[in-house]
């Protein structure tokens, strides 16, 4: 594999969080570390009980592979293997793996010494899923409120969660939630058009500059964020869709048992009109 | 000035902290949560309850003592008494019990005197109330015998509903068309008004109307096919079911899990048995409000009428009351089974397991078996005639149990009687595309031969 240009910055020794030089070595291109050990070692675990809890269950079909966790009864204790044991085993793997990552990536951004966002922006994510699966069925009582890993039957988990609470459109964090990620959409769409646009002349014209990207869109909405700007607005948008998406599934059930179209009862009974 | 402004200031602050904390509050619940597990682990179909609002509604479903039993035998209540036209088979003993409980049920203040004018013998007339009474006291017999499919062996009383008010809380009425219902433009078809009959949502309020009545409307919006085939029915035919499926959900206090796996709500497989007693309790609640109560409409006196000159009729909420099972499934029937079976006349339509249109042959099976007898194989023998002389002719099969023993172990018998009588068409010549399996069914009433069947029908 080519050296890239960046190469010799990045092979530095240090900024290991664990392990001081142990694992301080690449393979090939790829940087170890302790955290990229822990990372194949949960990955490679959990994969292969995926695979396993496939085997014992009753298709190979892709889309309907479904490991799913315990049933309520078992609480916040542990279930038989075959009975949800294995989502549990799989859940830490998977927080372990994904936790392993986010930290791997912290030790790269030391040795490059940028900031953190990368990291940073990867534990929303991960946040999301541990609200997910340990958070919310913590806060309900039993591993059992966790989604079980499958293609289809997530989504089917998605839709009876949702109808749990009769109409989730009316629950206020899933409005601002896929507001935030609309927005963000909409916002890497203007931002991929404008850069597409600047970068891509007419033959024999030369690439425009961030100053004419600016310009045009000071002329068609009155205001340019700028080159650095429109990424940390990205940034904000991207994570507040993810935050927002967490908080409107770890509200519903702890935080609220009714439909949410009758959570809007304070506002309907607000003094100004009722 | 200075003093006065920051005391300004602070009282506003109070407020705005004292609105902030009340909107938590009622904008908020918190853990510990009981939930129920409602279908297979991982799917989500889980009810979910909060204790402390559960706490107020249990006292609402306590079951009120039952009177001192009293002997059955003796002269009858049509002997002794004049005018008793729904409970003269009974003994005069047990009548009178279940006058004094059905005054304590329904008028506990006004005793019999809500009935019974005062100075004119018991058997007069005269009073509304009395003749809506009988009325009812039909009606509860009606339900418990022929409506065991929802109410199974449980049934109601008068306490079901009444729950010692004269009129039942939950109850229903017509709304007033929209003054633009006619016109073009400006016709919100009974949406956005946040309505407590729709859980505040924005659905059409008044959806019961095309329900729960009599010419009630096809309450399945989508189409059995996947291409567009003629259905025409849209999102606004859509969201008027929603009305009634919120409607529901609140009624009983359940989510839509309780009786769907939302996946693919109009599948009846993987969908929780209680959407069968849910489907028959929709065909009650039509049966009762347009054989029972509609009709009385002109008994009653206007001031108990709706806004449109309605009388005021049953939906799910008016038994359930907020419970999944009224009164927690607690059988108040038991203590006073004269309201359990018909005893007089009632002129009700209950569901007869006649013959239906188009009917090709009944298969009729042994207790618990599904192999087919020499009368069997002729009733088949005739359905293949039929389906051999008319090639447009479809054969439905549907297998029909009763509700006696285990609902799914019956539910799986009813489907292996129906293969086993697919299975015979097929190997008698009728093409497979030409059979079409119907989910099984439950009989109403009680278990006979008639409902250890297959009915074969025509379809096209």
């Amino acid at each position: 594999m080519a050296m890239l240009s960046f190469e010799r910055k990045y092979r530095v020794r240090g900024g290991t969080l664990v392990g001081g030089d142990l694992f301080d070595f690449w393979i090939g291109p790829f940087y170890v570390g302790f955290f990229g050990v822990t990372t194949m070692f949960f990955s490679i675990l959990g994969t292969a009980l995926i695979l396993w809890g496939a085997s014992q269950g009753p298709t190979w079909n892709l889309w309907q592979i479904n490991i799913a966790p315990p049933d309520l009864k078992y609480g916040l204790g542990l279930a038989p293997l075959l009975e949800g044991g294995l989502w549990q085993l799989i859940t830490v793997c998977a927080i372990g793996a994904f936790g392993s990552w986010a930290l791997r990536e912290v030790e790269i951004c030391r040795k490059l010494g940028m900031g953190y966002h990368v990291p940073f922006a990867f534990s929303f994510a991960i946040g999301a899923y541990v609200t997910l699966v340990v958070v919310r069925p913590v806060l309900l009582g039993a591993w059992g409120h966790g989604f079980p890993y499958g293609i289809f039957s997530h989504l089917d988990w998605v839709s009876n969660v949702g109808y749990q609470y009769l109409h989730f459109h009316y629950n206020p964090a899933h409005m601002i939630a896929v507001s935030f990620f609309f927005t963000c959409t909409f916002a890497l769409s203007l931002h991929g058009a404008l850069v597409l646009s600047a970068t891509n002349p007419p033959k024999g014209e030369a690439v425009k500059t961030p100053e004419h990207e600016d310009t045009f869109f000071r002329d068609t909405i009155g205001y340019s964020i700028g080159t650095l700007g429109i990424h940390r607005l990205g940034l904000f948008l991207a994570l507040a869709a993810v935050f927002w998406s967490a908080v409107c599934i770890v509200i519903s059930g702890p935080f609220w048992t009714r439909g949410w179209p009758e959570w809007w009862g304070w506002w309907l009974n607000l003094p100004i009109w009722s | 000035m200075m003093k006065a402004s920051s005391g300004f200031f602070r009282s506003i602050s109070i407020a705005m902290a004292a609105l902030a904390a009340s909107t938590l509050l009622t904008g908020c619940e918190r853990p510990p949560i009981d939930t129920v597990q409602h279908g297979f682990r991982g799917t989500g179909m889980v009810q979910v309850y909060n204790p402390r609002i559960l706490v107020p509604e249990t006292y609402k479903n306590v079951v009120p003592d039952a009177l001192p039993a009293v002997p059955s035998d003796g002269p009858r209540a049509k002997d002794v008494y004049k005018n008793v036209q729904v409970l003269g088979d009974v003994s005069t003993a047990e009548f009178t019990r279940l006058m004094v409980a059905i005054s304590q049920w329904v008028a506990p203040k006004e005793q019999c005197a809500y009935c019974h004018a005062p100075g004119e013998d018991f058997s007069s007339d005269s009073m509304y109330t009395k003749v809506v009474a009988r009325r009812m006291i039909q009606m509860t017999q009606a339900i418990n015998s022929r409506w065991t499919a929802h109410v199974s062996q449980t049934g109601v009383t008068c306490y079901t509903c009444h729950r010692g008010n004269a009129n039942p809380e939950e109850v229903w009425f017509r709304s007033p068309q929209h003054p633009q219902a006619t016109r073009a433009l400006g016709n919100d078809a009974g949406q956005n008004k946040a309505s407590p009959n729709v859980g505040l949502s924005s659905l059409p309020y008044d959806a019961l109307r095309d329900y729960l009545s009599s010419n009630p409307k096809e309450i399945r919006a989508n189409g059995a096919t996947a291409l567009p085939t003629g259905n025409r029915a849209s999102i606004k035919q859509a969201e008027f079911t929603y009305s009634l499926m919120m409607h529901m959900s609140d009624g009983l206090g359940v989510n839509c899990t309780y009786c769907h796996n939302t996946q693919n709500f109009a599948k009846w497989e993987g969908a929780p048995p209680q959407r069968v007693t849910a489907w028959h309790g929709i065909r009650m609640a039509r049966d009762i409000n347009a054989t029972y109560i509609e009709p009385l409409t002109s008994a009653f006196p206007t001031a108990r009428l709706g806004p449109v000159g309605d009388v005021a009729k049953v939906n799910c909420a008016t038994c359930h009351q907020g419970a999944y099972k009224p009164l927690y499934g607690v059988s108040m029937l038991r203590d006073y089974p004269q309201l359990g079976r018909v005893t007089g006349a009632t002129g009700a339509t209950g569901q007869a397991a006649a013959a239906k249109p188009g009917m090709l042959g009944r298969v009729l099976f042994d207790t618990g078996r599904s192999d087919l007898s020499a009368a069997a194989k002729a009733e088949i023998d005739k359905a293949v005639k039929a389906a051999m002389a008319d090639a447009s002719v479809k054969i439905a099969l549907s297998g029909f149990t009763d509700r006696t023993g285990n609902p799914q172990a019956n539910l799986d018998l009813a489907r292996n009687r129906a293969v086993a009588v697919r299975d015979a068409l097929t190997a008698a010549g009728v093409p497979a595309a030409r059979i079409d399996m119907r989910k099984p069914e439950f009989v109403v009433g009680g278990a006979d031969a008639n409902s250890r069947r297959v009915d074969l029908v025509a379809a096209r």
